[in-house]
């Protein structure tokens, strides 16, 4: 895991997550440029106009032209920051991919897990209700609804294909939690009374890390989960390994749990 | 108003302590906070060691603590989170807004103006009181069984609704502060429009009263929000409400038993559209005093005045539509982000035409660098880190990843720790020989300065590098993610420019008590400067003046052609 993690950026690992990175990069070579820019001429002031013999301040101000050339150059790159790119990323990242395309899965929060549940192959999540919940069944899911009975549920251990489209509604059951995926440039506060879609699509396949980003308590800095990113192949093979084997009329039985 | 108290009559108790002159409660104001700021500090300098080595025991100092904050030595993350949220509460609202607005600006905008005092001295003195009690609740809550708050001083809910008693402690010392700066505020805005000496118009105010003055309108409209929050996340707690809390909630398996239908998002606009304008309540106090002292040691006249008057004004206005900046990742549709990205990106404009007057005033001068200046200098650097960071932080493409990391600590502590508290030294160094009549040391003053400069600098710049590489801030141990153990090494020195930092205060701590003893005594004008208080006595007696004064001129007539001396102070009618 070590080898997308370092001294910069992680690694990305996302199709879209290349124009954050763009937009970083840019903004801190502009932020360099103005500040050396800036410091130079403090420099050279502070040199030139040091007190000493026979020197004297001048008490007519310079009409200096440079600093309104240069505060309007800076205001109209804002705009093109702005408008080049916050403003689309902004929208890309909002804009949820096409139902049919995608992989849906809900990402419920909770302290300090992630609680991860697919729809299985019907591709709708099965109801889930509160007074179900309980350590076997953290989601609540109520295994009775025709729906749950093929969902898959694991804690903190996100599955998903590489090169396809996934959207994650996220919710939290406690507090505010915050979804951060370093390597996927994706980042969301999850509210509780509120469901959230964040939406990513991996290029590589890898195991990444899950972090929860906003103060969420005690445990808040071992919140961590897995993303494993899988091959289409694998991650069938991994859906039916955990899939309830339960058939259709038979009593209800927890689906098994998958712990890291 | 104008009576004479004969303040020599006065008892001990009513003369220093419970005060209505406004340089006693100035300086109340300013050692509680140099004093609250200490403490601050401290919490951070512990918290340092368990981020540079986390689960190690603390050496020497550990045993100290009782079991409900370190084992053996061993720091337990309720007390990391609470060291973290009383960190960022006493910092800002028991440190530096104390000392750069009840401090400096009790002590200098009566003299500045040329008033005898505040327009209300005992609102002025109760609003120190109410502070201090406030100061005194916070603190106290550190000694409760379950410790102090412990949800960041941002506080939100439902984690702070759900929190120890600690949180219920800190609400109840918030609405305190808040009302001692509602107090505080509404002082001044009198004081400025009514009192000011015959002759001294708006546009003849010192750069530091209208710093002073836009503060003012921040906190008398940003504060209220606060306040009401406060009080709901009070009711939240104590009377069953559920302003903040939706239905269905469990905690710990447990379903939650309260009404429901709350939403946690309202407590974050409430705080955010105070929290907000109190980045400027930070930030134009100290580009105030930056002012002053620049043409008093440049010895000519501020480069664009009355850009930089209307700059400030300007902030004023835009600083309350930007709060949602805040919160770019709490799911607000494109549009919205797009609003609050557009107001980020114009109120980055009056910002940088101040920083840019304060620099061009620089060119043409002849500069003095005693350590005032020094630390004057240091500000505009070092703000403009802090101003540029957030450029990436102001726009919500970039945010995405950098949000909540250390990069946003980076970014905030440089406009407020070597941007404004190192103005607020400036201002010390320069205004300590009008408050007690003698020079501090220079030779100090310089120790302090270029020992402050580096390692503060050790301190904040690795951190954007961490924030980069996605470590999350408010983390009791970052070592459990693969992605924050390569810049650990950083952490380690963050944390040892910390412990050095807190060691090269001493020079100033000595040189500030040492010097009432043996500073040199100085006249009313040591550094022949040209505003109003520096015609008073050095300190300046009760009533500050002893002739009412009379203003001719503006602020900073310097290096004026044909005259002798190269200051011209605004009361003097002709040359002397």
């Amino acid at each position: 895991m070590q080898k997308y993690y370092g001294w910069g950026l992680p690694y990305n690992a996302s199709v879209s997550g290349a124009d954050v990175d763009t937009l970083i990069y840019v903004l801190h070579g502009f932020m360099i440029l103005l500040f050396v820019g800036w410091l130079i001429f403090l420099i050279v002031a502070l040199i030139k106009f040091r007190s000493r013999a026979g020197h004297q301040a001048t008490y007519k101000a310079n009409h200096f032209k440079a600093p309104t050339y240069i505060e309007v150059g800076v205001a109209l790159f804002e705009a093109f920051l702005l408008i080049g790119f916050s403003f689309p990323i902004a929208r890309h990242v909002r804009t949820m991919p096409p139902k049919g395309e995608a992989l849906e899965v809900r990402v419920v929060a909770e302290q300090f897990a992630w609680n991860i549940h697919y729809p299985g192959p019907d591709g709708i999540f099965g109801k889930s209700d509160i007074k179900l919940m309980g350590p076997g069944n953290p989601l609540g899911l109520d295994r009775n609804d025709p729906a749950a009975k093929d969902d898959i549920t694991v804690i903190n251990q996100l599955h998903v294909p590489v090169n396809k489209p996934v959207i994650v509604h996220l919710s939290s059951k406690d507090v505010i939690h915050s979804f951060f995926l370093p390597v996927m440039r994706v980042k969301q506060d999850v509210i509780p009374g509120q469901e959230i879609p964040v939406w990513f699509q991996a290029k590589d396949a890898g195991n990444f890390e899950i972090a929860c980003a906003q103060l969420c308590g005690l445990g808040h800095y071992r919140m961590r989960g897995f993303l494993i990113v899988e091959q289409p192949e694998q991650f069938a093979a991994w859906q039916a390994k955990y899939a309830p084997k339960v058939p259709a009329s038979a009593p209800v039985s927890p689906a098994p749990v998958a712990k890291e | 108003m104008n009576e004479k108290h004969h303040s020599h009559d006065l008892p001990f108790w009513r003369k220093y302590i419970f005060s209505l002159d406004h340089k006693v409660i100035g300086i109340q104001y300013g050692v509680t906070g140099l004093l609250f700021l200490f403490f601050g500090f401290c919490l951070m300098m512990l918290m340092r060691w368990q981020l540079a080595y986390p689960g190690q025991p603390l050496p020497l100092l550990g045993n100290l603590f009782s079991e409900r904050m370190m084992v053996g030595g061993i720091m337990l993350p309720e007390f990391y989170n609470q060291l973290g949220a009383m960190h960022g509460t006493i910092m800002v609202f028991l440190g530096v807004v104390p000392l750069a607005v009840g401090g400096f600006g009790n002590y200098l905008v009566p003299l500045q103006i040329g008033a005898p005092d505040m327009a209300f001295p005992k609102l002025n003195m109760m609003s120190y009181w109410v502070y201090f009690l406030g100061g005194v609740t916070m603190i106290a809550s550190f000694f409760l069984p379950e410790g102090a708050a412990q949800s960041g001083w941002t506080s939100y809910p439902p984690l702070a609704n759900i929190a120890t008693s600690g949180q219920t402690v800190w609400l109840v010392g918030m609405v305190l502060l808040i009302t001692s700066s509602l107090l505080g505020s509404i002082n001044f805005i009198v004081t400025i429009v009514q009192l000011r000496a015959d002759g001294l118009s708006f546009f003849r105010l010192p750069f530091f009263v209208w710093a002073q003055f836009v503060t003012s309108f921040l906190l008398l409209l940003a504060f209220p929000p606060l306040e009401a929050a406060g009080v709901l996340q009070l009711m939240d707690r104590l009377a069953g409400t559920s302003f903040f809390m939706p239905s269905g909630l469990v905690v710990a398996g447990n379903p939650l038993v309260v009404s429901g239908g709350g939403n946690p998002l309202l407590w974050q606009h409430l705080f955010w559209f105070l929290a907000h304008p109190e980045v400027y309540v930070l930030i134009l106090p100290a580009m105030g005093i930056v002012a002053e002292i620049f043409a008093t040691n440049t010895r000519k006249p501020i480069y664009g005045y009355k850009s930089m008057v209307c700059s400030v004004i300007f902030l004023g206005f835009m600083s309350f539509i930007v709060w949602a900046h805040h919160m770019f990742l709490t799911g607000m549709s494109a549009k919205m982000s797009a609003f609050f990205q557009i107001t980020t990106m114009i109120i980055s404009i009056p910002s940088v035409i101040v920083l840019t007057a304060l620099a061009l005033s620089l060119w043409g001068g002849s500069i003095r660098f005693n350590t005032p200046m020094l630390f004057a200098v240091a500000f505009l650097p070092m703000f403009g880190i802090g101003g540029l960071t957030g450029l990436p932080l102001g726009l919500a493409a970039s945010d995405i990843h950098l949000h909540d990391t250390y990069y946003v600590i980076g970014h905030f502590h440089y406009v407020v720790a070597p941007g404004t508290i190192f103005a607020l030294f400036a201002g010390v160094y320069h205004w300590y020989p009008k408050v007690t009549g003698r020079k501090m040391s220079e030779v100090l003053g310089k120790i302090h300065f270029f020992l402050s400069i580096v390692l503060i600098n050790g301190i904040f710049m690795p951190m954007f590098i961490l924030g980069l590489a996605g470590v999350s801030r408010r983390l009791y141990d970052q070592m459990q993610y693969a992605h924050a153990q390569p810049t650990q090494p950083l952490n380690v020195f963050i944390s040892i420019c910390a412990w050095l930092l807190g060691l090269a205060q001493i020079p100033f701590v000595i040189n500030f008590f040492g010097s009432l003893i043996w500073g040199k005594k100085v006249e009313r004008n040591p550094w022949q400067a040209t505003t109003l208080e520096w015609a008073a006595p050095s300190p300046p007696p009760h009533g500050n003046f002893d002739t009412v004064p009379q203003v001719y001129r503006g602020p900073y007539e310097y290096s004026v052609p044909g005259l002798k001396h190269d200051f011209w102070p605004q009361n003097m009618a002709q040359e002397n």
